[in-house]
């Protein structure tokens, strides 16, 4: 790889609110073009870390640098070139769906012709011209959710943070949301979003990190990711009974690993098959039997010993 | 120091053309509704000046001032008005709306985003407020003028004294906005502000109290203002009116000073 400059980088980077660590110290380097998650529960620190990039929460400790400069010091400079839809929207209730977007263009100093431009362009890429005039409050979550990407564009940014852009959407409306940042990624610009979904992280992310409790658990792609901390294959059992703990026990020896959790017990195979007729063969009969590939889902049971969303 | 503040200072235009969006979003957010409460602001000093300059002012009489000058009561009752009303008015948006935006509306979380900074938000909401006072004070002059209460060419000077009012207490309500809890603590701002309405020579001359009592009220922030515009209005001003356009001035730079530096501790979490 020749010497790319990252477009973010963090060093030892903690947040603290008064005797609470939320960023214990994490490195994450950022590069130009690349979709880059934060993958973690809430409460791993995946928002703070989120707002010191944004240059709106100022580090307390470690080194950060944005586009080459000091988030602290140049924070006007910074974020005049990033584009940021953070995890609540914040939407202008008092303004329409348009004047959201025309108004924040003036917030970057884009005369108000090229902000009216923009402003029908981004709507047809959100989808949402035909809602141009209403106002905020009556739009769906979905909708508002596309008219804070929306925003977060109209400066053409160079890098877009993305918080939790899906949480809380319907499956369409993720999926047009997933479609759309897409897009976004195909056009060049540099994506940095938080997730608790693994599916989301999958299908979006070139790289992510693995965050709990403040600290970075793992980094690397998701097929890496899933290769080095899981099998290729997952058989789920759930047994009828109330404890899958009974059953577990019996199954020691098979495959690479087992998982117990309240509702089911994961076994980490290579072959799911033939784990099935393994556990057959032992007499056991689950109630249920699936066999998956490993999922992001699995790296984190593994990594943290729990799920991602409980 | 100097570091921190230079780059600033050098940075002035881009810094006033942030501030200015600001106060373009609230011109954009202007809707019917938002002039009915536009109207209120004006009528309610109207109607003061009306019940008890001229109404109560037919039993008082004429007044003799300090200086020697005498002049009906509906004449000097109506700069008070005019002053308080410039007070009124900055106080509803930089409080109240100010507040709402904040804590409630989260308008300024997105806005910090972009590169505008706290300092500029307080300077182009505090625009804002006085436009919107701006356009009271001219139009009670106006209405001044017309009633015989002063002359159009005092009326005139008598506008910018009111905009420095309103610049005043704009930014001394923006500064209290950001220490409040909830919407609670506006009633207890409103009756500082109904206090300071009776009691700062607006309706009786400061003169007429105990030594100690006019010795307070002629620190109050509304007195400097109803002092500063009366002495415009009714052309008895002198040296003294430097002095009120020094605290005012005051006032103001250490408002936005505190508003800035309060919202950016509770922005930039």
């Amino acid at each position: 790889m020749t010497t790319v400059q990252p477009l973010i980088r963090a060093r030892g980077l903690v947040k603290r609110f008064g005797d609470f660590t939320a960023v214990d110290g994490i490195d994450v380097e950022v590069l130009p073009g690349e979709a880059f998650g934060f993958l973690g529960p809430n409460g791993a620190g995946k928002s703070s870390t989120m707002r010191m990039i944004g240059c709106i929460s100022p580090p307390s400790g470690g080194e950060l640098r944005i586009l080459g400069m000091d988030p602290v010091r140049d924070g006007p400079a910074i974020r005049a070139r990033l584009g940021v839809c953070p995890q609540l929207d914040n939407l202008d209730p008092e303004l329409t769906v348009q004047e959201n977007l025309t108004t924040y263009a003036r917030y970057f100093g884009i005369p108000r012709r090229v902000a009216r431009e923009r402003a029908r362009e981004l709507l047809d890429f959100v989808q949402l011209t035909e809602r141009a005039d209403s106002k905020v409050e009556p739009l769906s979550g979905g909708m508002k959710r596309r008219l804070t990407i929306a925003r977060a564009l109209v400066n053409e940014p160079e890098i877009v943070l993305l918080d939790e852009p899906t949480t809380g959407l319907d499956p369409q409306a993720r999926h047009l949301v997933w479609e759309r940042l897409f897009r976004l990624k195909q056009q060049g610009v540099t994506l940095v979003l938080t997730t608790h979904y693994m599916d989301e992280a999958e299908q979006l992310c070139d790289r992510l990190v693995v965050m709990d409790g403040g600290r970075i658990v793992a980094e690397g792609s998701p097929r890496a990711l899933i290769e080095r901390y899981s099998t290729r294959e997952v058989v789920e059992l759930r047994f009828a009974a109330e404890s899958q703990e009974a059953f577990a026990g019996k199954l020691d020896g098979l495959g690479e690993r087992v998982e117990v959790l309240p509702d089911r017990v994961l076994l980490y195979v290579a072959d799911g098959d033939a784990a099935v007729a393994e556990v057959q063969a032992l007499g056991l009969t689950p109630a249920n039997v699936l066999v998956r590939r490993s999922s992001l889902e699995d790296v984190f049971l593994h990594l943290t010993g729990r799920t991602l969303v409980e | 120091m100097v570091s921190l503040v230079l780059p600033r200072l050098v940075d002035v235009s881009a810094a006033s053309r942030r501030s200015a969006s600001v106060a373009e979003r609230n011109i954009a957010a202007l809707k019917s509704v938002y002039w009915l409460l536009l109207v209120s602001g004006f009528v309610e000093p109207l109607l003061y000046l009306l019940s008890i300059g001229v109404g109560v002012g037919a039993l008082v009489g004429d007044l003799t001032l300090p200086g020697g000058q005498v002049v009906t009561y509906a004449a000097f009752v109506a700069p008070a008005m005019l002053a308080s009303s410039a007070m009124t008015g900055a106080l509803a948006e930089t409080t109240f709306n100010f507040f709402g935006k904040m804590k409630y509306m989260k308008l300024y979380d997105g806005v910090i985003a972009t590169p505008v900074q706290p300092f500029e938000i307080a300077l182009g909401e505090l625009g804002w407020a006085m436009l919107r006072g701006g356009a009271y004070s001219a139009a009670f002059l106006v209405v001044m003028a017309a009633m015989d209460l002063t002359t159009v060419g005092r009326a005139a000077a008598a506008f910018p004294a009111a905009v420095l009012v309103g610049f005043a207490f704009g930014a001394l309500g923006m500064a209290l906005a950001t220490f409040m809890r909830s919407w609670q603590d506006f009633d207890l701002m409103g009756s500082a502000q109904f206090t300071l309405f009776l009691f700062s020579g607006t309706f009786v001359p400061a003169e007429a109290y105990p030594a100690i009592v006019r010795w307070l009220v002629e620190v109050t922030p509304l007195y400097r203002a109803v002092h500063l515009i009366r002495g415009v209005a009714l052309g008895t001003g002198g040296w003294s009116s430097l002095l009120d356009v020094l605290y005012l001035v005051a006032v103001m730079t250490v408002g936005l000073l505190v508003a800035a530096r309060r919202m950016g501790r509770l922005l930039y979490r």
